[in-house]
């Protein structure tokens, strides 16, 4: 039976590349559509409104588990079946991270005060300068942290990705564990690439959050 | 005189209350309008109703030319020539003071950046603030921060100010720097109605007093005439006012 050696470690290196791959295409997607969702969800269109609620509560709603069966399978079914798994796993953690980004920036920019807006509109400022220029750049500084936070919940949620076959971190743990068994060894390997993708996120969050408050202590 | 402002019977409810039962009053160029009144007696309400910040039910008020009642009112166009302080400031808490009163030139006027600066400069001085330019709100206090709000509505050149309470929040020191900076307004000749407390500053500054209760005049005279009210009601609140 081989033992974990330097083979083992560099095929842990690619598939963490791979999870960091997975993790760029939910957040980007996920941030854009989120974006548009977060914005839907304070529109002054009611159908526009309901429309964003109803998205949100079901991508919230569903496992993400399921989202990546459904997105896998439903998309073979339909006639995508040589669909290359980074693709589908990208397409539903993209649906999976919308649903929740759209919500967390809805909250941001709902909490800041409804008289900005208001102080915005009486010096005849579009909708769009309101948003961009008064409301938005306060509403980024309250959205760091829970931002940050979701990115790091994105990151460990990739590992589910190997559901639908797809090799990344924690599958690889898996496939080195299934030909070595050694758990702890390999493991520990694992959450501790894991933890140095995580760590310097976190520590971007702070050093951002210092940097954002300017003109409020 | 033309009148600059002008409303006719207007009426306003929320919901079972009503705040403005048939108010009608004109404005002219160059002139001071205090409202007064206890709180409740509908005076803000009249004033955002100016700006178009609340609709109205029933009535007509003309701003600059603009129909407010109107359904095709350019809300933009409006706010253009209408300016509004408000008691709790609303400065934009991200930029510094400087940039609080150039942001809508550029936004809205699309003026280049070394006029806008220019000019924001010379609104802040015009309060008394050209030292504070680069302090965030934040940094100021709340007489200052009321200031620049002043500045930052200047810096549109407005037809009309409406000031929304705006000493009702500040110590009476904080009170006397911007009762100052609004009386040098007045003297300026900008055409200004106020919503305040200060019977005083009323007395002083204001062409025309209007004195509202249960969402009506019930009387309106001249700021001269303050100390001698002809309703008892009024006689009653400026009582312990003057």
């Amino acid at each position: 039976m081989p033992t974990f050696g330097l083979g083992h470690l560099w095929f842990l290196v690619v598939a963490a590349g791979w999870t960091l791959a997975l993790s760029a295409i939910a957040f980007l997607g996920g941030g854009l559509i989120g974006f548009g969702i977060a914005l839907a969800r304070i529109s002054d269109r009611r159908w526009l409104r309901a429309a964003a609620t109803a998205y949100v509560q079901v991508v919230q709603g569903t496992p993400l588990l399921i989202l990546l069966f459904m997105i896998y399978f439903g998309l073979a079914i339909a006639g995508f079946d040589q669909l290359p798994a980074l693709i589908a796993a990208g397409a539903g953690l993209t649906v999976y991270a919308s649903g929740f980004l759209g919500e967390i920036w809805r909250g941001c920019l709902e909490s800041v005060p409804r008289t900005q807006w208001e102080a915005a509109e009486c010096l005849a400022l579009t909708r769009w300068q309101r948003l961009t220029r008064v409301i938005l750049p306060q509403a980024m500084r309250i959205a760091t942290a829970p931002t940050v936070g979701f990115l790091v919940q994105i990151v460990k949620n990739t590992s589910l990705a190997s559901v639908v076959g797809f090799v990344e971190l924690s599958q690889a743990g898996k496939l080195i564990n299934n030909s070595t068994f050694q758990p702890f060894t390999v493991f520990i390997v694992v959450a501790a690439f894991y933890f140095i993708i995580c760590y310097p996120l976190s520590a971007w969050s702070r050093g951002l959050e210092r940097r954002l408050n300017v003109g409020r202590r | 005189m033309s009148a600059v402002v002008k409303l006719a019977n207007v009426h306003k409810s929320f919901g079972p209350v009503k705040v403005l039962d048939g108010v009608s009053f004109e404005v002219g160029r160059g002139e001071v309008v205090a409202m007064i009144g206890q709180s409740g007696s509908g005076k803000s309400t009249a004033l955002r109703c100016i700006n178009a910040l609340e609709t109205i039910e029933e009535g007509a008020i003309e701003v600059c030319g603009h129909r407010i009642h109107d359904d095709t009112l350019d809300k933009r166009a409006l706010r253009q020539d209408v300016g509004i302080v408000f008691q709790s400031y609303n400065l934009f808490p991200h930029l510094t003071a400087l940039q609080n009163v150039m942001l809508a030139p550029t936004c809205v006027k699309k003026i280049g950046r070394k006029e806008a600066e220019a000019l924001g400069r010379d609104c802040l001085a015009r309060v008394g603030l050209a030292e504070k330019a680069g302090h965030y709100p934040e940094q100021l206090s709340g007489g200052q921060q009321q200031r620049v709000a002043i500045a930052r509505s200047l810096a549109m050149r407005p037809k009309v100010m409406l000031f929304d309470e705006v000493t009702s929040a500040l110590d009476p020191q904080l009170t006397g720097e911007v009762l100052k900076v609004m009386e040098d307004l007045a003297r300026d000749g900008m055409t200004m109605i106020l919503v305040t407390h200060e019977m005083g500053f009323a007395r002083r500054v204001a062409n025309t007093v209007i004195y509202m209760r249960q969402g009506r005049i019930w009387e309106s005279l001249p700021g001269s005439e303050l100390a001698n009210p002809q309703t008892a009601e009024l006689r009653d609140f400026v009582g312990s006012g003057l």
